[in-house]
């Protein structure tokens, strides 16, 4: 384990892991307000792609969905911020990801990073976003007819995660 | 008293949740270990974990390898790799 120090609970209130919709223009607002520091913002949204087998389908048949581990979502999420923050020189950081049934085109997830540069801001977002792929505990679920899967995860996104040179089964939050 | 966890595919097949009494688990015994007894008395534990390409865990909320140990009180849990974002 390592980085125990790691102030992951002063995070929290930037991790916002439910089923509400959001606006990017307003979470963008917010994460610069009040801040003349700010030179750059960086943000990413992840959306639900239609998939090969819901291809063609009449909508009412097609089904998407995402579990995840309540509690432990939002602290792995803020374990990670608070690492992106020790890594890099950003000033504010906000994560928002969707859970619960959803439709194909519906916006899942969010990662926004403000820095007085812009690298940083770059290469913060895609930190975060490649911990949340392959760390933080969420399940996709795609049903088209009634037939149920379970996404499979991907070696790519481990290899992305593993660039960063982070240990890939356990993490900072020990305490 | 042990809560082990389950989510996703682990959990349609096993359920959510369910109760452990550390006395009923050999002495020092891991999560891996856990997962193993699970699986040595049901079959249906057996399969659900069979199922699953790499079950991961996670030990009160932080995930964790099969050598972590075990205490009384600890919430385990048990779910497929991770697909989120």
């Amino acid at each position: 384990m390592m980085t125990p120090d790691l102030d992951w609970q002063a995070e929290l209130p930037h991790v916002r892991v439910g089923p509400a919709d959001f606006d990017l223009g307003t979470e963008v607002a917010a994460l610069r307000a009040g801040d003349l520091g700010v030179g750059a913002v960086v943000a990413f949204v992840g959306t639900v792609r239609e998939w090969q087998a819901a291809h063609g389908q009449p909508a009412d048949q097609i089904g998407f969905e995402l579990e995840h581990y309540p509690g432990m979502t939002e602290r792995s999420i803020a374990t990670f911020m608070a690492q992106a923050r020790r890594r890099f020189d950003v000033r504010g950081l906000r994560v928002i990801h969707r859970v619960g049934p959803l439709a194909l085109g519906d916006q899942i997830v969010m990662v926004a990073v403000s820095s007085a540069h812009r690298h940083a801001a770059f290469e913060c977002a895609e930190f975060l976003m490649d911990w949340l792929k392959t760390e933080a505990p969420f399940w996709k679920k795609e049903t088209v007819a009634g037939q149920g899967a379970w996404v499979e995860a991907r070696d790519i996104d481990a290899q992305a995660a593993a660039r960063w040179s982070v240990p890939s089964k356990t993490d900072g939050a020990t305490a | 008293m042990i809560t082990v966890r389950y989510f996703a595919s682990l959990r349609e097949k096993l359920g959510a949740q369910e109760q452990v009494q550390l006395s009923e688990l050999p002495v020092g015994c891991t999560v891996g270990g856990l997962r193993d007894w699970l699986c040595e008395r049901s079959t249906v534990h057996a399969q659900a974990f069979e199922s699953v390409r790499a079950v991961r865990a996670a030990c009160d909320q932080v995930m964790c390898d099969d050598d972590e140990p075990l205490r009384d009180g600890v919430d385990v849990a048990f779910f497929p790799p991770v697909t989120g974002g």
